[in-house]
């Protein structure tokens, strides 16, 4: 029995961890209420990553039910498999068990949405041609009530035979448990028999693929017949008999382009199904309460729209300051604590300048960063973003692009790599690229700290009126960004990407109060991946810089500082003690190497330590601060506790301040167009499947911050 | 008459649409077919794009495809 025991811990532990018995597929229409779904079934035990060789998403979540573990793949949301975009190219693959590394999955559970069953019904027709064992959870059925709309589930059921339907409300946890079981023995189950919306369609369909010996499935054949001239239908014609796909199409489609016939006959279906299920004729004009129809007009919309964007940027700043002072102290009072108690040794230095100063330099954004992603996370789960969308597309078409464009750039405000991933929902390539190279110009999280870092320390904190001076600023970089997308886009889709007008159409869901669990969980994976980076590169690069910074030590100084190293302090008051540690420095490799970069630099107006921190930030650009942390910490005045008061209080050897107000406007601009961000290189790389884009848009952005940042100083300076 | 000439607030019925245009197979696949009844809910600034309900779902139409859909106007309801 002892035995038995023992042998039993290890396999259940790797049926958890490993292989799930069986896994499912979770999908549905965007906003259906799927990721609520999942987050209820998995609970926190997800991971998300990536397909091989593609950049959706992957993610995936373990269920634990009565017969053991079984693994849930969330799905992106779709409106029909016909779009022929990537994430609906990976459903079909995900689904018919095509790509390597995910097992073909048992079964399907299909999330409908209550208010939207016109639309959700017919992805679910589509999908049912792929003949895998389905459930459907009818979500939303608590706001459909309150809507007027009763659904008759019966009735639903009948016109779906062999899908079991389960009502399910997510946010109460209602009906939970019955879908658990249903899919507990999904995988037992046959695959439901022909959709009944097309029937012809299918049935010619699996005429043909059971002409190929199970080399083609119904679902290859409906995609090469409905997409003429693509690689489904190049494969198909080699399996099948000449002529027989065009004399199918002729047959089905007639003169017609085969999606808008499939369109009409399915959603005809869907059409007659409705008319059975909803108790009354469905009534028009129920998109959004009275309050949101006012609030969608076109005028007090636009302007609640930049009223929010406002808010979003004053409450980043505002809101922050408390915890961010919090942190702050507490990192200074350990780095006092941690070099009384390890001396004024290398063990000491290493700790309080190398460790504390750098991570803690960039561990103290992480309140603004939180609320930053909270409302982006917020907007696009109640539905904003597309709102967003459609009131921008005529701003958006003045630069070439559509209102598509609109949610990757809003999103690129918390980080341009999802936000790159993001372009993949806008169908022309011309299109995608141009809003794929003016993402990275969107103020993202990673800049925040730098701005935050040079606005606390030389902007005053006054107010205008009802808004904090320092709020304006950081909205004028913001708006910054903006512009510098807006125009690279436009430049871009006048040469190299000229093509016809974009092409704009979006189904806009209504608003809708998100799911407070998994906001958090959406909230939490990016906050894992901000301190990831700190714990890891931001921790190796200050390391690396500390380690410059204090070798070669200086025995006994011989040599003066050169002419153009800065020391913390004017050369009057200078105690012997500060004199040394200046010295140190200037001479370490650091110092060196900053010596001879810095002819390069200044003509900006940068020090050799300002210009040692931007070289660093090119791999990440959250570095720079944690490099000035550990740069201003090593010879650090004792009077000056934050970096702040020590970016204020350092000088040229002439005894002129180095950040003047030229010199810092310079490196605002600077950051704000400069592309510093090796994981943004990497991502458009892999969405443009070529290096020409990322090399552009390095050589491009870096040349845009270098020269508007020299412009400024030298201009600024002498006025 | 095309769905380009409503206002907001009113409504028609779908009689035939001209599909020789991508974006207006786009909005098909939405469910934007023949017979169906649509109501026109708002607009941006400017008129365009505008937003069009149909079975409690809701598309946005850029007035230049909305113009291939021929329509009859209804009563609410309808």
């Amino acid at each position: 029995m002892a035995d038995a025991s023992v042998i039993e811990v290890p396999v259940k532990a790797i049926g958890i961890r490993r292989k799930a018995r069986h896994s499912f597929v979770v999908i549905g229409n965007p906003n259906s209420g799927k990721s609520t779904l999942f987050n209820r079934l998995t609970g926190l035990r997800q991971t998300t990553g990536n397909y091989p060789g593609v950049t959706v998403e992957k993610h995936v979540g373990i269920m634990q039910t009565e017969i053991g573990a079984m693994e849930l793949i969330d799905l992106p949301g779709i409106y029909c498999l016909g779009g022929q975009s990537l994430d609906e190219r990976i459903a079909v693959d995900v689904i018919l068990g095509r790509l390597d590394d995910v097992a073909r999955p048992s079964g399907m559970l299909f999330v409908l949405d209550a208010t939207h069953l016109y639309q959700g019904l017919y992805l679910l027709e589509q999908l049912l041609e792929m003949q895998v064992p389905t459930v459907v959870a009818l979500t939303m059925t608590d706001l459909a009530r309150a809507r007027g709309i009763t659904i008759d589930i019966d009735a639903l059921q009948a016109r779906l035979p062999g899908i079991t339907v389960r009502e399910v409300v997510s946010t109460r946890r209602q009906g939970i448990e019955a879908l658990k079981q249903e899919l507990q023995d999904l995988h037992e189950r046959a695959a439901p028999d022909f959709p009944a919306s097309w029937p012809a369609l299918s049935h010619t369909a699996q005429e043909l693929a059971d002409r190929t010996s199970g080399e083609l499935t119904r679902m290859d054949v409906i995609q090469s017949l409905l997409h003429p001239s693509s690689d489904a239908e190049a494969r198909a014609n080699a399996l099948l008999n000449a002529g027989e796909l065009k004399s199918a199409r002729e047959e089905l489609f007639g003169t017609e382009p085969p999606q808008a016939v499939e369109a009409r006959q399915r959603y005809r279906w869907v059409r007659g199904v409705l008319g059975e299920v909803l108790n009354e004729a469905p009534l028009l004009g129920q998109v959004g309460a009275r309050l949101g129809n006012w609030l969608n007009r076109p005028w007090p919309a636009t302007v609640a729209f930049f009223a929010l964007m406002a808010l979003v940027f004053q409450a980043v700043f505002s809101w922050a300051t408390p915890m961010m002072d919090a942190i702050d102290a507490g990192a200074s009072d350990l780095g006092l604590w941690v070099s009384a108690a390890a001396g004024d040794g290398m063990l000491g230095s290493f700790l309080s300048d190398g460790l504390i100063a750098g991570v803690g330099s960039v561990i103290v954004f992480l309140p603004q960063i939180l609320i930053l992603f909270l409302f982006i996370i917020v907007l696009e789960d109640s539905g904003y973003l597309a709102r967003a969308a459609f009131l921008m597309d005529r701003v958006m078409r003045t630069v070439g692009l559509s209102g598509q464009s609109v949610i990757p750039m809003l999103s690129s405000f918390a980080c341009a790599v999802p936000a790159i991933m993001a372009t993949r929902v806008i169908p022309d390539r011309r299109d995608r690229i141009a809003t794929i190279l003016a993402a990275p110009f969107m103020t993202c999280s990673a800049r925040l700290p730098i701005y935050a870092l040079l606005i606390a320390a030389f902007v005053p904190a006054g107010s205008l009126g009802w808004f904090n001076l320092q709020g304006i600023v950081l909205f004028g970089l913001y708006l910054l960004g903006i512009f510098g997308g807006l125009v690279t886009a436009r430049l871009l889709k006048l040469t190299a990407l000229r093509g016809p007008k974009p092409v704009f159409v979006l189904a806009l869901p209504e608003f809708r109060k998100p799911d407070l669990v998994t906001v958090l969980l959406k909230l939490w994976d990016r906050v894992r991946v901000f301190l990831k980076r700190a714990g890891t590169v931001i921790f190796a690069v200050a390391v690396v810089v500390w380690v410059l910074a204090y070798f070669p030590r200086a025995e006994v100084v011989t040599d003066p500082p050169g002419p153009s190293v800065t020391s913390m302090q004017g050369p009057a008051g200078d105690t012997p003690q500060q004199q040394a540690e200046a010295m140190q420095l200037s001479q370490s490799w650091l110092g060196r190497m900053g010596r001879w970069v810095e002819p390069v630099f200044e003509p900006l107006g940068w020090d050799w330590r300002v210009s040692s921190a931007v070289i660093a930030g090119f791999p990440a650009r959250e570095v720079v601060v944690a490099v000035l942390g550990t740069l201003y910490a090593v010879g650090s005045d004792t009077d000056e506790e934050t970096l702040a008061g020590r970016l204020r209080s350092a000088t040229w050897p002439d005894g002129r301040p180095v950040f003047t107000l030229p010199m810092v406007l310079g490196l605002l601009v600077f950051y704000a167009w400069c592309l510093q961000c090796a994981a943004t290189l990497a991502t458009i790389r892999r969405e443009t499947n070529s290096w020409r884009w990322p090399i552009f848009a390095w050589f491009y952005m870096t040349t845009l911050g270098y020269v508007a940042a020299l412009l400024i100083y030298q201009i600024g300076s002498r006025l | 008459m095309t769905l380009a000439e409503l206002k907001p607030g009113q409504s028609a019925r779908i009689l035939s649409i001209d599909t020789g245009v991508p974006g207006v197979i786009r909005l098909m696949v939405l469910g934007l077919i023949e017979d169906a009844i649509v109501r026109i809910e708002n607009a941006a600034i400017g008129g365009d794009p505008i937003e069009i309900s149909l079975f409690g779902t809701s598309v946005s139409v850029r007035r230049q495809h909305a113009r291939h859909f021929l329509i009859e106007p209804v009563t609410a309801h309808g």
